[in-house]
Formats: structure tokens, C-alpha cells, sequence
């Protein structure tokens, strides 16, 4: 199958390469740039394990073909942490709240989060589970996630605050 | 001097060992997205490896035509059952004493059945030659039902076994029947369910559902032609076993085989079996010289790695006019589908279904199962269960809310008169079990004090005097489930599977500048091992956890173990972990004595160090003694600091919890709210509490799935009716419930730190807490009893059916 050309850039970093068009972005993330975080557990658009941000959107990577993202930046999982390795408020609050166990979710929960805490940065709990609705866990039954999200959501506040 | 000495509590809080609910060690890399999963892994010249599956339930394949795939540019084999036939490996041994073909051979018994493993440069290739690879099938007749599958006339299914009279667990009588497995005594029962005052008797379904872990199943297998290895990374619960096998049906040897479970994506039993795909994987890399992958997709692990449940229930529960139970009777029609792949100690082809008798004293008991062939998918796996304890908590707690309605009684009422009680442990059950211990009552009284119970109850009938008057449309159900189960397997006396012994290992190298890595033969999949083995250790020779590593799932550097499934990582690796613990602090003892110039009864283990015995200000470190160990001549000693320690646990451990819930259903959509969800567990000795609390939380997720909607249902022709997420109900954070979780704790007597295992009790005990929910609110109403899973739709049918849509 002829190939074609794709430019984009992921976690700051412009990238180009050759990709059949029918290659899903996921696939293309995954294997042609060796950036594993985002899984799939699905490839139906149901579970969210390949989430990332796209434009400032939240999409699922594996239904979406690369040619569709051609010109876009991309953030993943590992594109949240700081440069100096400081981790993100959202990767911090996973971490103290138990909000992973397999991790296996873990990559597009916190991406998704990231998003939805940009959206609406002080959310409820409904707001919260509602907002991850799109993002399935099957070790934490999310009680942790959701509170480490809204612990996470002040602590973003404060850096946006610090920041402006 | 003395007050220079950190007081023991400060000291003990440094370690971070038992008790502590230390922060995990594997989620640094996870929140980074540098987990290493079997996905993740790109060898040089990696290929990849995916089926053609049947798209009948029961077929005869007539011919397979290549050409057509092979000529799609990357492809480089198509395997049949014709090419491993040479090798013997187009059938292999499954788990349960039975063979299963590897891809079919001459006919297919179920749909997504694997018929042809093709092999092509990349994953788009695969799927292009996948399309068109010719199967010409003749259709045969199919059957899904394990009764009709046992009349006289049933279709053949296992053309294979024709004639064989005898299967791995006895006799059989017809040709789709595997087993009749039988417990206890059943002519005594019958005759105290003769004779008893009151009877209840019911048809109990736990439904087919699947463990469907976030992360499929997958392998990467490389054979290295030069060196004649072959590495194989891949989803594996029980890497040294799927080692062992893998060297059993290839003939490599097993020197030459190393398995390598990297990070795991959940498995819940999901992950125990051996796949048709690490076998096919296996040739593939060995014919074509390079490294394969293979990842099953969704639709294929829903439709054909390991089902779980499948139990038809016939039961019968027999009590006094008082509600004092006499006697249980239980016979299951088991739905095994194609193969018996069910996943079991050899010993117990219905698992640990015997612990049938749950909470309660039961003078006398029987059980029947029998295994029975169908047109679905083989598994069997214990999803979040102890082999079969999941659908045994069920069956005794439905049949108990049963009996209460028959005698009029509230279920708490019934239940708290024939717990066992405290003084009776260790209990001998009727159908042949050791509990190790128990305190039921206090359990359940702390449970009713924090629900409010009583409260509760009197809510209820306001809410159904003010449905009765039709100002609501909604029903409360209160759901109460008091769990018994039974994990840890197991003593190797009668645990093994496949003719290994089920004990597990612990091996431990502590460093000169008093650091550690313990090595075990078990591997997590998100249960923090990494965590909570260092704490046991950490706890057991004063060391602290953060500087200890904790290393599990490579064969080549791992002891020998059994692997994680069935809640036995903290009953029997955690236990191997802290015997081995115990034999470096035994040597560390001779050390100290020696350093402080004592004999070594002079001196006593304090925390993190050793003293003399009545002058603590003279002492040794456990740092300065690893220092010592490898840098001193000590006459009579051998110089290091290592242990390893392989624990046969002489009984299986007994957790227990008290589960209750309030349910809101909604009669004109049968939609039910959680309102509540209150669950108490008692697992012995708790060993990290914020991942208890992590565990529970998710079964009991877990459960509410099974119990609510989840379910791998077939339609007459065998097709897979649920074989996406769109149809197999995953909850999501909307439909998941906040839990409140409590404790008590009663610690196992035979268990080195008394620790009993957490991981599945939430489903054991949730599963039946829901279920009894939805019963509890139509009862009023004169419903006993409806099979799960209880979704809008079939509890819209019972309201229907008690005729409360008017
Ligand atoms: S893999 Fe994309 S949503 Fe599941
Ligand atoms: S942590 Fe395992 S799926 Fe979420």
C-alpha cells in the first residue's frame, strides 16, 4: 500500500515520517515512534487506555487514523511531566491516592484527567466521574482516581495561578 | 547513651513494613507511561503472529485454502493444524486433564475457535491475509444448553474421546459428559431433607461471564536458532508452570526455555490458561527464525481466553420450624464448553466448590457436579476466585435468603443463628474443609451497628407502604452477604496443578551496604508486590522496604513458584517471604553475637538491629551485620547473607467479610441505583492497608459488573451475543457506587504473620450482596428468587411478571 507523508508534532517534538494511510494513529504513536504509553485495550473507541490529547481535546487514539492528525500536536502521558522530571500535579495525586493498580489504564485515565481538569477546573465528584466516563478501569473501581483528580485540581490551579 | 537510641515506634515507622500503608514503588514508572507490558515489547525483526477463528459454533472444516493469504506482500506462513501435526502440537494438554486443539483439527467446536495462525511483517498484513485465507466449513448442529447437551440423542461433540468411558476424573456417562465430581454424604443428607421441618429448594444460574482484564492476552516467543533458546515474554499468572508446559508439549529443554511475565494489564485469572496463541507463537518463531507477537484483540479474548462461572445450582436447604439449618444438598450442571480447560488444582475438577457451606454449621452436606461439553469457549478460570469459591458464596448466600423467606425471617436473623461460632474454629466442615479461624458474630454486629440496620429495615417498609400507595414507582432492596472463602492454595499434599506441587518461593540476597532484592516465584498484575513483599521483609529483618527490591516473573532468575491467582500470593509467597526472612535473621543473630562478643542467645532481635539482651545500648545494626557478613572471617559461618525458602502452606487460609447495600429499583425501568455499598473484611493480618482497601474497592467494581449486567451470552446457534465492550458491561465511573470499607481482624493461626489474602474476597462476597439487593426489594411481592446478571431489561421483566406495570 502506497504510503504518505505525515507531519506532527508529539510532546513538543516535531516528527515526521512515511505511514500508510490507514495506519491508526495509535499503532503509529506505538510502533513507528516507540512512545508506549498510551495501550490499547480495546480498539473500539470504549475504553480509553489509548487517550490522548490532541489540539486540546481528549481523543482516543486507536480510532483515529494518523492521517487525520497529520498537522496536529499531540500530548501524551509522557509528555506531562515537566522538563526537569518534576511530575505533573495529576501524576503526583495518582500516586498518593492509590489511583492505579495495574497501571494498565493508568496512561489515558491521567491524560484524560489533564484534559477534562482544563475544562473544568474545579469540578465535583459527578463532575468528575462523569468527565472520565470515557475511560475504563477494571482493578480500582475509581473511588481513588476520582480522588486523586480533585486532589489533583487545586494543585493545577495554583500553578496556572503562579504562572500567569 | 540510652536516650540517644530512636525510640522502637520511630524505628519501626522508618522500615514502612507491615501494617503501613506505604506509598507503591511500581508508580513512578506507571503515571509516566513506562510500564513495560507484552505490547510494549519490539524485538529486531519482530513479526506478527494472529488467527483465522471460526466463524461457527460447531462445524466441520473441510478445507483450508492459503494461496490467496500467502501472496498479500509481508506474509510469511499461514500455519494449519496439517503443519504442527509433525510436531505433535496441533493438540495440547490443558490444565484440567483434558487436550485441546491447538488450531482445528478436521472440525471446530466454537465460535472464534482458532482454525489457521498466520504470520506476516506487521499487524495490517496479518489482518489483510487474515480476510482471505478460504475455511470451507459444513455446518453441524449445535448445541449451548448443558442439559440438552445430555440427552440421548445430544450431538456429538468430541468425536475425539468416542468410546472413552473414562476421563481424567473418572467415568463418564454419555459422550458430551466430563466428570461427576461428589463431596460428602448423600444419603444421609437426603434423609435429613426427608425428614425436615422446613425445605427450601431453588435453581441457582451463575451466568457465563469473562475476567476481561484491560490488557488482553499477548506473547512475544523468540526462539535464538543459534544458542537453540527460547525466551518468551507473555501475560502469564504462572510463568514457571506455562515454563514447565511449554517444555513439556515442545520437547525443548527446559534449561532452554526462559518465560518472562513482564507488566501485567490485570489478569484475574484471565491470564492462568495456556492459549492456542503462545503455542502458535512458539512454532511460528521456531519456522521462521524471528521473534513473533501476539496480541489477541478484544473480540477475541471475550470470545475465546477463559470464560469463568457457568454453574447451574440445583439446591436444597433444609432447617428446623426455628431456623436452625440441618442439612444442604447441591447438585451443578457445569457448562465446560468445547475443552476442560478450567483452571483447578488436578485434584479438584469443580475447584474449591465444596466450601459450598460458607459461613454456617451445617451438620451434614452434599455436593454433585458434573462437567458437561458444549458448543461455547473452554475456560473455566477462577475470575477474582479461588477456584469456584465465587459461585459457592453465591449458591449458599442466595439459598439462605431463600430459607429466611420461608421461614419468615429477616436473612440477619438467620444467618446470625448458624454462624459458626468463634470457639468452633478450627471448624471441620461437613463437605471436608479446615477452617483456620473465624469471628463471624463480631464481624456481623459491627457491620448492622454501621449500616444501621434495624434503621434500614424500617426505611424499607415506609418506602413500600408509599409505593403500595403509588406515590413512588421505586423499591428499596437492603442486600446482606456474610462470605466465607478459602484461598492460599495449597498444601502440596492435595494441591498441585498438573502434577506440581502449588507451594510457592521466596529468595532473598542482602547487600554488604545492607540493602536487599528478594526474588519470588509469584507475579502481580497491579496487586503492588513490589510494595507489600518489601514490607513483610522490611518487618521480618529491619530492613527498610524502600531499600529493598522486589523482582518476580523471570524464570531465569526467579525460585520456583505456582504464580499469582486464587488470592495465594500473601498466604503462600508472602508466608515463603517471611520464613526466608526468618533464616537471615537466624544467621544475622550468630553474626551479632559475634561482633558484640556474646553468645548467640545473649542477643535479641529489636526492630532494626540486634542487642544484648538487657543492654539495648550495646547492639548491632542489621546494616552493620550485612557489612560484617561479607567482610569478616566468622569462624563457623559462611560468609553472605542470603535465604530462600519454598513454603508448602499446611492448610488453605479462611478470610471473611460482612457485605451490605442499598439498592433504589426503579419498576417502569429496571434500572437500580446503588445508594450504599458498606463492606467489611477481615484477611488476618494487614499487611498494607491502602492497597487492601485498593482491592476491595475494585472487586467489588468487579462485582457489581457481574451482578448487574455483565454476562458472555449465546444466541441458539452458539454466536457470541456479547463479544464487545458495546454489549459486555464494563461499569465506568458513572454506574460505580463509593464504597465504605471496614475491617476486623482475626489472624491465621498457621501463617507465619498471620496474613489471610484480600485480593478476591470483594467478588466472593459482593457478587451475592448485590444479587440479594435487587431479590430483597421485589420480595414484598412474592419473588424468591431470578437469575442474574439483573440487568434494566430482566428486572423490568420481574416487576413485570409480579405485575406491578398495573
Ligand atoms: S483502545 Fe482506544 S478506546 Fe480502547
Ligand atoms: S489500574 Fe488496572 S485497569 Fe486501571
Amino acid at each position: 500500500m502506497s504510503k504518505m507523508h505525515v507531519k506532527l508534532t508529539v510532546n513538543g517534538k516535531a516528527v515526521e515520517a512515511l505511514a500508510e494511510p490507514r495506519t491508526l494513529l495509535i499503532h503509529f504513536l506505538r510502533e513507528e515512534l516507540g512512545i508506549t504509553g498510551p495501550h490499547i485495550g480495546c480498539e473500539s473507541s470504549h475504553c480509553g487506555a489509548c487517550t490522548v490529547d490532541m489540539g486540546g481535546r481528549s481523543v482516543k487514539a486507536c480510532t483515529m487514523f494518523v492521517a487525520q492528525a497529520n498537522g496536529a500536536e499531540i500530548t501524551t502521558v509522557e509528555g506531562l511531566a515537566a522538563a526537569d522530571g518534576t511530575l505533573h500535579p495529576l501524576q503526583e495525586a495518582f500516586r498518593e491516592h492509590h489511583g492505579l493498580q495495574c497501571g494498565y489504564c493508568t496512561p489515558g485515565m491521567i491524560t484524560r484527567a489533564y484534559r477534562l481538569l482544563q475544562e473544568n477546573p474545579s469540578p465535583t465528584e459527578a463532575e468528575v466521574r462523569f468527565g472520565l466516563a470515557g475511560n475504563l478501569c477494571r482493578c480500582t473501581g475509581y473511588q481513588n482516581i476520582v480522588k486523586a483528580v480533585l486532589a489533583a485540581a487545586p494543585v493545577m490551579q495554583a500553578q496556572k495561578e503562579a504562572a500567569e | 547513651m540510652n536516650e540517644m537510641i530512636p525510640p522502637a515506634g520511630d524505628r519501626a515507622a522508618a522500615l514502612k513494613g507491615l501494617g503501613s500503608s506505604r506509598k507503591r514503588v511500581e508508580d513512578v514508572r506507571f503515571t509516566q507511561g513506562k510500564g513495560a507490558y507484552v505490547d510494549d515489547i519490539k524485538l529486531k525483526d519482530m513479526v506478527f503472529g494472529d488467527f483465522v477463528r471460526s466463524p461457527y459454533a460447531h462445524a466441520r472444516v473441510v478445507s483450508v485454502n492459503k494461496e490467496a493469504a500467502l501472496a498479500v506482500p509481508g506474509v510469511i506462513a499461514v500455519l494449519t493444524a496439517e503443519d504442527l501435526a509433525p510436531l505433535g502440537l496441533h493438540w495440547m494438554p490443558t490444565l484440567a486433564g483434558d487436550r485441546q486443539m491447538v488450531l482445528a483439527d478436521g472440525k471446530v467446536l466454537y465460535q472464534g475457535q482458532e482454525v489457521a495462525f498466520v504470520v506476516a511483517e506487521n499487524r495490517y498484513a496479518c489482518a489483510d491475509a487474515i480476510e482471505l485465507v478460504e475455511v470451507d466449513y459444513e455446518a453441524l448442529p449445535v448445541v449451548t444448553d448443558p442439559f440438552k447437551a445430555l440427552e440421548p440423542d445430544a450431538p456429538v461433540l468430541r468425536e475425539d474421546l468416542a468410546g472413552k468411558t473414562e476421563g481424567a476424573h473418572g467415568p463418564r456417562r454419555h459422550h458430551n459428559h466430563i466428570f461427576l465430581w461428589e463431596q460428602g454424604d448423600r444419603a444421609a443428607t437426603e434423609a435429613v431433607i426427608d425428614g425436615a421441618d422446613v425445605v427450601a429448594e431453588e435453581r441457582i444460574h451463575y451466568h457465563r461471564t469473562h475476567p476481561c482484564p484491560l490488557e488482553t492476552c499477548g506473547c512475544v516467543a523468540s526462539m535464538d536458532k543459534i544458542t537453540g533458546k527460547l525466551t518468551l515474554w507473555g501475560t502469564f499468572q504462572a510463568p514457571h508452570a506455562v515454563r514447565t508446559v511449554a517444555s513439556l508439549i515442545s520437547g525443548i529443554a527446559e534449561h532452554n526455555i526462559r518465560v518472562i511475565s513482564p507488566d501485567i494489564g490485570g489478569g484475574f485469572g484471565n491470564k492462568v490458561g495456556v492459549y492456542p496463541g503462545y503455542v502458535c507463537s512458539i512454532v511460528a518463531s521456531i519456522v521462521t527464525g524471528r521473534p513473533v507477537k501476539w496480541v489477541e484483540d478484544r473480540m477475541d479474548n471475550l470470545m475465546t481466553t477463559a470464560f469463568a462461572r457457568d454453574y447451574w445450582m440445583d439446591g436444597r436447604i433444609a432447617a428446623t420450624k426455628d431456623g436452625r439449618i440441618t442439612g444442604l444438598w447441591c447438585h451443578v450442571t457445569a457448562d465446560h464448553g468445547g475443552f476442560d480447560a478450567c483452571a483447578d488444582p488436578t485434584k479438584f475438577p469443580a475447584g474449591f466448590f465444596n466450601i459450598c457451606t460458607g459461613s454456617y454449621d451445617i451438620p451434614v452436606a452434599y455436593v454433585g457436579v458434573d462437567g458437561v461439553y458444549t458448543n461455547k469457549a473452554p475456560g473455566g478460570v477462577a475470575y477474582r476466585c479461588s477456584f469456584r469459591v465465587t459461585e459457592a458464596a453465591y449458591f449458599i448466600e442466595r439459598m439462605v435468603d431463600i430459607l429466611a423467606i420461608k421461614l419468615g425471617m429477616d436473612p440477619v436473623e438467620l444467618r446470625l443463628k448458624n454462624f459458626i461460632r468463634k470457639d468452633q474454629f478450627p471448624y471441620h466442615s461437613a463437605l471436608g474443609w479446615e477452617y483456620d479461624s473465624g469471628d463471624y458474630h463480631t464481624a456481623m454486629e459491627q457491620a448492622l451497628a454501621a449500616v444501621d440496620y434495624k434503621g434500614l429495615r424500617a426505611e424499607q417498609a415506609e418506602r413500600l407502604e408509599a409505593f403500595k400507595r403509588g406515590e413512588s414507582r421505586s423499591l428499596m432492596g437492603v442486600g446482606v452477604a456474610f462470605f466465607t472463602e478459602i484461598v492460599g492454595a495449597g498444601p502440596v499434599k492435595n494441591c498441585d496443578i498438573l502434577g506440581l506441587g502449588m507451594f510457592d518461593s521466596c529468595e532473598i540476597r542482602i547487600h554488604p551496604t545492607g540493602s536487599a532484592i528478594a526474588r519470588l516465584g509469584t507475579i502481580s498484575q497491579g496487586q503492588g508486590h513490589a510494595t507489600t513483599f518489601a514490607q513483610i521483609l522490611a518487618s521480618e529483618i529491619g530492613i527498610p522496604a524502600d531499600d529493598i527490591t522486589v523482582e518476580e516473573g523471570d524464570t531465569d532468575t526467579a525460585p520456583y513458584g505456582l504464580g499469582t491467582y486464587g488470592s495465594r500470593s500473601t498466604p503462600v509467597a508472602g508466608a515463603a517471604t517471611a520464613m526466608a526472612g526468618r533464616k537471615i535473621r537466624a544467621k544475622a543473630q550468630m553474626i551479632a553475637a559475634y561482633l558484640l562478643e556474646v553468645h548467640d542467645d545473649d542477643v535479641e532481635f529489636d526492630v532494626d538491629r540486634f542487642q544484648i539482651k538487657g543492654a539495648p545500648e550495646r547492639f548491632k545494626t542489621m546494616k552493620e551485620i550485612a557489612f560484617a557478613a561479607y567482610n569478616q572471617a566468622i569462624p563457623g559461618l559462611e560468609p553472605g547473607l542470603e535465604a530462600v525458602s519454598y513454603y508448602d502452606p499446611p492448610n488453605m487460609t479462611y478470610p471473611f467479610g460482612a457485605y451490605i447495600c442499598v439498592m433504589d429499583v426503579d419498576v417502569d425501568t429496571g434500572v437500580c441505583d446503588v445508594r450504599r455499598v458498606y463492606a467489611l473484611d477481615d484477611c488476618g493480618t494487614r499487611i498494607n492497608p491502602m492497597i487492601i482497601e485498593g482491592q476491595v474497592h475494585g472487586g467489588l467494581t468487579e462485582a457489581l459488573a457481574i451482578a448487574m449486567g455483565q454476562e458472555i451470552a449465546y444466541d441458539e446457534d452458539g454466536n457470541v451475543t456479547t463479544g464487545t465492550l458495546m454489549d459486555f458491561f464494563i461499569p465506568t465511573a458513572v454506574e460505580t457506587p463509593h464504597y465504605e470499607t471496614d475491617h476486623t481482624v482475626t489472624p491465621s493461626p498457621h501463617h507465619p504473620i498471620g496474613a489471610k489474602g484480600v485480593g478476591e474476597s470483594p467478588n466472593v462476597g459482593g457478587v451475592p450482596m448485590f444479587s440479594n439487593a435487587v431479590m430483597d426489594a421485589f420480595k414484598p411481592f412474592g419473588l424468591t428468587h431470578a437469575h442474574m446478571p439483573h440487568d434494566h431489561w430482566r428486572v423490568w421483566r420481574i416487576a413485570n411478571g409480579l405485575g406491578l406495570h398495573g
